[in-house]
């Protein structure tokens, strides 16, 4: 084993994945991908969707706490960067990124509380009672959107070190950067003493605490850290992708999306993140083109994206009773295969 | 005077609205009692059933007919579910089926969108959601028409329930499947069958429930966030008692009307949308089980 451990416990082959992946993320897209379209409706909303899946991994995944309020979190973290960039002069972007993340966390904590008696679909409700909450709070009182009455405000310009990073190619970069660093440090956090807790907690709260883990530091520090990553996701999805501030886009149907990323993507796995945000945000892109160049727009789109509800719950089903661990454990299967075959 | 009959004109009016949230709650008892699932999708089912039955309205079959056609098409729904989701599903854990329903409640909100369209449809019961004149001269309270008829078909509907399940053959079964379904399975009681009653059950519940937000907010997809709120009426309630349901809806709908009238303008209103929530917090840090809700007790 030892020397397979070429790196804080990580082997060979995870470095080199590693490194596959930054070259491919840092270097060949940018080469390869020419057009905005796939920039600016692909790529940037799907890293900024699985930074949110990641945050909902980690409460849900790895400490087995049933949330469903991750775009409520996400809105504390837009409104919180808009109002720090607004009202803060010249607060650097990254900065205001990591404020809007822990006022998010704050809001973790406090929303978290409920997760120390309770459990399962009582702790959903009460993480419905964040999303509700949240988002009506943003919505009525007229500070947190600087008295606009338009209702749609338009987000800040991104500015770092006094160069704005407004095209599509550059806001993907620096989404990246900071993608690239939370996943790292998410799969660190994973794999170390936090995430052993947390997945103790998971498995068996009240064997985890006869074990002597601390319950009450155990599960906030889960809500805090998702609510941290949700509300760095909901700054960089509102100033990137959506670039305007609305609460209605971070809606109770987002939080369902980024928790059928997490189901679908592979519980208790950073990779599933990825994979369920990709799968989500590209199946309805699939099935819009399939209706429109297969049979030419004969079909409603109301009616598409009913199927596209059918399907994914469907899919939410087939995954419950055939492969729990979703798609990432799929993939794990058929690399095996393949191995085993070499 | 008039500020107090105003109060209690509110509490009147929160308390029958309740008796809706009340009405969705009662679903989910029903299946949690005999299978401890949580079924999410019981605010789909009630978007489904009743814009079947809207459609089946459109399609110029008359009411007693379309009603009919939507129960059985309910019990159809039941079956599958039953067949489909929760037979292979036997013996998960509770978050895994819950998890599992919410998938089945997409499904249904996708499949009654294909099938009947998005647009809000109108839900003519003949009854009018405006007050009731006797009761204004009797009184001096405004009552609507709609909230009274939506508390009393509740209540119909709950001692119709309870009557079934205490004096048939079928419901002395769901009773124990209720206690053990191990040790009820194993005396031969048909598990499945017992299933598919309740199932059904929750179905035609589903369609009352329906018919009634129907009549007062149109028949549309936002059904399935009012009955979201039948979450924090069961937590108030306790998910396996069906007085528990009953009451839990009564408190919500109150205090949420009362919540809205004399604090909302303060907040800028619609702080309905999240007080049931809030309160729901509060009683599970006093009351983990809900009002009526056995023990939870967890060994390792």
């Amino acid at each position: 084993m030892s020397n397979n451990n070429i790196f804080m416990g990580y082997t060979r082959a995870d470095l080199t994945n590693f490194l596959i992946a930054m070259i491919l993320s840092f270097v060949a897209i940018p080469l390869i991908v020419q057009t905005d379209y796939w920039y600016s409706s692909i790529l940037i909303p799907w890293l900024c969707l699985a930074l949110a899946a990641i945050g909902q991994q980690i409460v849900m995944g790895y400490a087995g706490q049933l949330a469903l309020g991750a775009a409520g979190f996400m809105a504390a973290g837009a409104f919180a960067c808009f109002n720090l960039i607004l009202r803060v002069p010249d607060i650097p972007f990254f900065v205001a990124l990591g404020l809007s993340g822990l006022v998010a966390a704050a809001f973790g904590i406090l929303f978290g509380l409920p997760s120390l008696r309770v459990r399962g679909i009582y702790l959903m409700v009460a993480t419905l009672a964040s999303q509700f909450f949240i988002v009506w709070m943003i919505d009525k009182f007229g500070w947190f959107k600087n008295y606009d009455t338009s209702g749609i405000i338009t987000a800040q310009d991104i500015v770092i070190l006094g160069k704005p990073f407004t095209s599509p190619l550059e806001m993907y970069l620096v989404i990246l950067v900071v993608v690239t660093i939370l996943t790292v440090l998410a799969v660190n956090m994973s794999r170390g003493s936090t995430g052993r807790n947390w997945m103790a907690v998971r498995d068996m709260d009240i064997a985890a605490e006869s074990m002597g883990i601390s319950l009450l530091k155990t599960k906030l520090q889960a809500f805090a850290i998702s609510a941290f990553y949700c509300g760095v996701a909901g700054a960089l999805f509102a100033f990137t992708y959506l670039k305007s501030l609305e609460p209605v886009a971070f809606d109770i149907k987002l939080s369902f999306k980024i928790l059928f990323m997490v189901i679908l993507g592979g519980l208790g796995t950073i990779s599933g993140a990825f994979i369920g945000a990709a799968f989500i945000l590209l199946f309805p892109v699939l099935l819009n083109s399939v209706g429109n160049n297969v049979f030419h727009g004969a079909i409603d789109a109301t009616i598409i994206s009913s199927i596209e509800q059918v399907v994914f719950g469907a899919l939410i089903i087939i995954f419950m009773i055939y492969e729990p661990l979703g798609m990432a454990k799929l993939w794990e299967n058929i690399k095996q295969r393949f191995s085993r075959n070499k | 005077m008039t500020e107090v009959l105003f109060f209690i004109e509110v509490v009147v009016a929160g308390l029958l609205a309740g008796t809706m949230y009340s009405l969705v709650a009662l679903g989910f008892v029903l299946i949690y009692k005999a299978s401890s699932t949580f079924n999410f999708a019981q605010g789909a089912m009630v978007f489904f059933a009743v814009l079947a039955f809207v459609g089946f309205m459109e399609l110029g079959l008359s009411f007693p007919v379309s009603f009919v056609v939507t129960v059985l098409l309910m019990v159809l729904v039941g079956f599958c579910t039953e067949r489909l989701v929760l037979n292979p599903l036997m013996n998960q854990s509770e978050d895994t089926l819950l998890m599992a329903t919410i998938g089945l409640g997409f499904v249904l909100e996708g499949l009654a969108q294909a099938a009947w369209g998005v647009e809000v449809r109108r839900l003519d019961l003949g009854i009018g959601d405006f007050p009731i004149g006797w009761i204004i001269d009797v009184f001096g309270l405004f009552v609507s028409a709609l909230d009274l008829t939506a508390g009393i078909v509740a209540a119909a509907l709950i001692i119709g329930l309870a009557l079934l399940f205490k004096y048939t053959r079928m419901g002395l079964g769901l009773r124990a499947v209720a206690d053990d379904p191990g040790a009820a399975s194993s005396i031969g009681i048909p598990l499945k069958n017992i299933m598919l009653l309740v199932w059904s059950a929750a179905g035609v519940v589903a369609l009352v429930a329906g018919m009634m937000w129907g009549a007062r907010a149109g028949v549309q997809f936002a059904l399935v966030d009012l009955a979201l709120k039948a979450l924090p009426v069961l937590i108030i309630g306790g998910f396996s008692s069906i007085p528990g349901a009953i009451i839990g809806g009564l408190i919500i709908g109150a205090v949420e009307k009362v919540l809205e009238v004399y604090l909302g303008p303060f907040f800028g209103g619609a702080i309905e949308g999240w007080a049931p929530y809030v309160l729901a917090i509060f009683f599970l840090l006093y009351r983990p089980e809900g009002l009526f809700g056995e023990k939870i007790i967890r060994r390792v």
